[in-house]
């Protein structure tokens, strides 16, 4: 080989980097995996023969983290693979994504947090951290063994998709991880109101006859995990906050200074639950800000009842997404996260009510955020960029990750914040087809993703260079 | 007037010109159903398949003599001795069905949405005989039916619905078809069976049985089920019929032609007592005579058949 391994030098992008309040036109070089040189530095110190990435006219930042990632692994290969997920994540322009712990079995001891971190090695195409189960087997009834888990390397701990419903046991979780500084994250859901609920409870539900899931039934667990917070000092993070009430609590326990978090997912700041009812009541009621951003003869299209808009929690009204977005922007919400949860074909074409809850978000994320967030002036680029990346990784003590200082690790993002595309089935790397947003025109796309110094994805105009992806029957 | 639609799934998505044709063509039906031969060949060749993934009777029989009476080949299927309990999907099983070259597919699901979902992956007509919670759309077709038969007219008529509104798929589909032809809908019953959401569908919301009855020209009654219905709804079924039980005191603030509706089965005693169930005012056995006419409406217009000419005017 020539060169140093693991090395490249990315010339110049516009450099974002909020860990340094960095937003320049310069190189940024890697070396034996870690920021070596930033500027002129850089491009004086890179060897002749490295390897180069033509970054001009592109966005370079730090590697971006998504900390709520399905990647169905062990045991649910059927709809996703770590190689097939994190290939998604690669062209969604992720370099690290933390898999959540309800799998087959789930992560709720060392082995099986072992096994991924064995597989990923060779099956990963970008870091694999892993999140460990809150109890055991995820049946909200014992403890698992979070200090094993810690140990083991769990970046947080979470029963994620199910809600651990009784509160001493949430409460003893809370205190117990704060032996480890362990982040606790929590999918807030009292099943007692939700009961069996697939959609948002309001007009659509009314009229479309489908069960409600009250936004109360998100934010008394939000309004709880807050309580618990403040009596044990853990520090407790809220995934997929849906309802502006969510956001209103976390917004004032914050004020108070407590160790309370949440995040966002790009379905639940751009949809509403009028997309339950097809894609003609979304563009009429609220999908009119979309639809003007939308050039180009087609709208998207889909029908009533499509199960591709059934996730948990469930897309609620317009003023709860409006909600999001300003929770996003004043910085309550200060993460951003895909909730990337595939099923197969087989299990979401069925019955609204018989479906399995989730969609798929990695490859669209960016786009989406850059979408909402960005283009109507929301946020400016790098308060959009410290949602991806110093956002989780302070929330999850990564201190070698989501900044291009000298010396972290070398995940870079190379973006065109500009690109048009339009998200497809037929190109997805992922295994699952669930996605809300096929045929979707998007506005920006990863166009290179450097994982430890090693380009792991790269956006090839010509059609006919681009790497297949594995699609393993 | 004419019909171009695959299928018949809610009242909702249809125009009121799309309504009209129904209830016209029904009327020429109903007529054929007092004749001595009360069959017709308009759909001879055709097969028809009852999919009732849900149990029911009356619905499935309206479909299956309304089939029968166009001349159509029906095959009946239910839940429990089919392939879905061993696991097939519903998409699976309506292809096998197709692949039998049904031409109609009738459908009674549990889950709203449902016959959307086969609409989309069928060839085949598909016919919502009850979705879930969402729709009837037969059912209220033949409720306006009647309503028009026997007052006249449905612009301006006050209807009200009474009862279980949350969990039923009647109260929707008379909702919509009401509205778009012109009548005014009141909704009464315990906040918990009826709640504020239903105000934003157009209608008015009571929780007073007073104020729902006194203007009614039709009261159309739902039945009431504690059973699945859960204790967190109401108490009890006495406490139910103490607040809005109609028996024929309660019904002397009414209009003294009122109709009294119901889509059956009747819990006697509960929603309402067999004096007005039973009495002048009701036209709940007309409704199911009425069911049959709209069905062979319905499957014949999905059939591509013409709906009747209007009357010349004047």
């Amino acid at each position: 080989m020539v060169g140093p391994m693991n090395s490249l030098l990315v010339v110049q992008g516009r450099v974002v980097d909020p860990s340094q309040d960095l937003d320049q036109v310069m190189d940024v070089l890697i070396l034996e995996g870690q920021v070596a040189a930033l500027g002129e530095e850089a491009s004086r110190r890179a060897p002749p023969d490295l390897e180069r990435v033509d970054a001009t006219g592109k966005v370079v930042c730090p590697g971006l983290i998504d900390l709520h990632v399905h990647l169905r692994e062990p045991g649910q290969n059927a709809k996703e693979t770590l190689a097939t997920g994190t290939a998604a994540a690669a062209r969604g322009g992720l370099t690290t994504v933390v898999c959540m712990p309800n799998t087959t079995p789930a992560v709720d001891s060392p082995a099986a947090v072992a096994w991924i971190h064995e597989r990923a090695t060779t099956e990963a195409r970008v870091n694999v951290l892993v999140a460990g189960a809150i109890s055991k087997g995820l049946a909200g009834e014992e403890l698992a063994s979070i200090g094993s888990l810690h140990r083991a390397g769990v970046v947080a701990i979470t029963d994620d998709g199910r809600c651990i419903q009784n509160n001493e046991l949430m409460r003893g979780a809370l205190e117990y991880s704060t032996m480890f500084d362990l982040l606790v994250m929590d999918h807030c859901q009292d099943y007692s109101l939700v009961t069996e609920g697939v959609m948002h409870e309001g007009f659509f539900s009314t009229m479309l006859g489908l069960r409600g899931w009250p936004a109360a039934g998100e934010e008394m667990m939000v309004a709880r995990n807050i309580l618990l917070a403040e009596r044990t000092g853990a520090r407790v993070h809220c995934q997929h906050i849906s309802a502006a009430g969510s956001v209103r609590l976390l917004r004032a326990a914050r004020q108070r200074g407590l160790s309370i978090s949440g995040e966002a997912c790009p379905h639940h700041f751009t949809l509403t639950d009028a997309a339950v009812a097809g894609s003609a009541e979304f563009w009429e009621r609220d999908g009119k800000d979309l639809r003007r951003g939308m050039e180009g003869p087609t709208l998207p299209s889909w029908p009533a009842y499509d199960t591709n808009f059934k996730m948990n929690p469930p897309l609620r009204s317009a003023a709860d997404r409006e909600a999001i977005l300003e929770g996003i922007v004043d910085g309550t919400l200060e993460v951003l996260a895909s909730d990337h949860a595939p099923h197969c074909d087989y299990e979401k074409e069925v019955e609204f009510d018989y479906a399995p809850f989730g969609v798929t978000g990695l490859e669209t994320e960016l786009a989406l955020a850059l979408m909402q967030l960005c283009r109507p002036g929301r946020l400016s680029l790098a308060e959009l960029i410290a949602r991806f990346t110093t956002g989780p990784a302070r929330l999850l003590r990564l201190a070698n990750k989501g900044s291009l200082a000298v010396g972290k690790d070398g995940d870079v993002t190379v973006f065109d914040p500009e690109a048009s595309w339009t998200f497809s089935r037929e190109s997805t790397a992922s295994k699952a087809r669930n996605s809300p947003f096929y045929g979707w025109p998007l506005r920006g796309k990863a166009v290179a993703t450097i994982v430890g110094g090693r380009v792991v994805w790269r956006d090839d105009p010509a059609p006919a260079k681009r790497k297949k992806t594995p699609a393993k029957a | 007037m004419s019909w171009t639609r695959k299928d018949l799934l809610d009242l909702q998505s249809l125009t009121a010109e799309e309504i009209q044709t129904v209830l016209e063509t029904a009327r020429a039906f109903k007529a054929v159903g007092e004749r001595v031969i009360k069959k017709v060949p308009a759909l001879h060749g055709k097969t028809v398949v009852n999919l009732f993934v849900e149990p029911s009777t009356r619905t499935r029989t309206s479909f299956q003599l309304a089939a029968q009476r166009l001349s159509a080949d029906i095959i009946n299927f239910t839940a429990e001795a089919s392939s879905l309990k061993k696991g097939e999907t519903l998409k699976d099983t309506a292809r096998n069905l197709e692949a039998l070259n049904a031409d109609f597919i009738v459908i009674r699901h549990s889950a709203a949405g449902a016959p959307h979902f086969l609409a989309r992956v069928l060839q085949a007509h598909v016919v919502n005989a009850g979705d879930g919670a969402h729709e009837h759309p037969t059912q209220g077709l033949l409720d306006l039916f009647t309503m028009l038969e026997k007052k006249g007219r449905l612009a301006g008529l006050q209807v009200t619905i009474l009862g279980d509104i949350l969990y039923s798929r009647v109260a929707r589909s008379n909702i919509w078809g009401l509205q778009k032809l012109g009548a005014q809908v009141t909704l009464c019953g315990p906040p918990t069976l009826v709640p504020r959401s239903f105000a934003e569908l157009g209608c008015r919301v009571t929780h007073v049985l007073e104020e729902a009855i006194e203007a009614a020209d039709v009261i159309n009654l739902l039945r009431i089920q504690h059973e699945r219905q859960r204790k967190s709804m109401f108490p009890s079924l006495g406490e139910y019929t103490s607040l809005f039980g109609i028996n024929r005191q309660r019904l002397a603030a009414a209009k003294p032609d009122v109709l009294i509706m119901h889509p059956g089965p009747i819990n006697r005693g509960v929603e309402v007592d067999s004096e007005v169930a039973d009495g002048e005012q009701s036209v709940i056995l007309e409704q199911v005579t009425n069911g049959l006419a709209i069905r062979m409406a319905a499957l014949f217009l999905l059939n591509g058949g013409k709906a009747p000419q209007p009357a010349p005017a004047g």
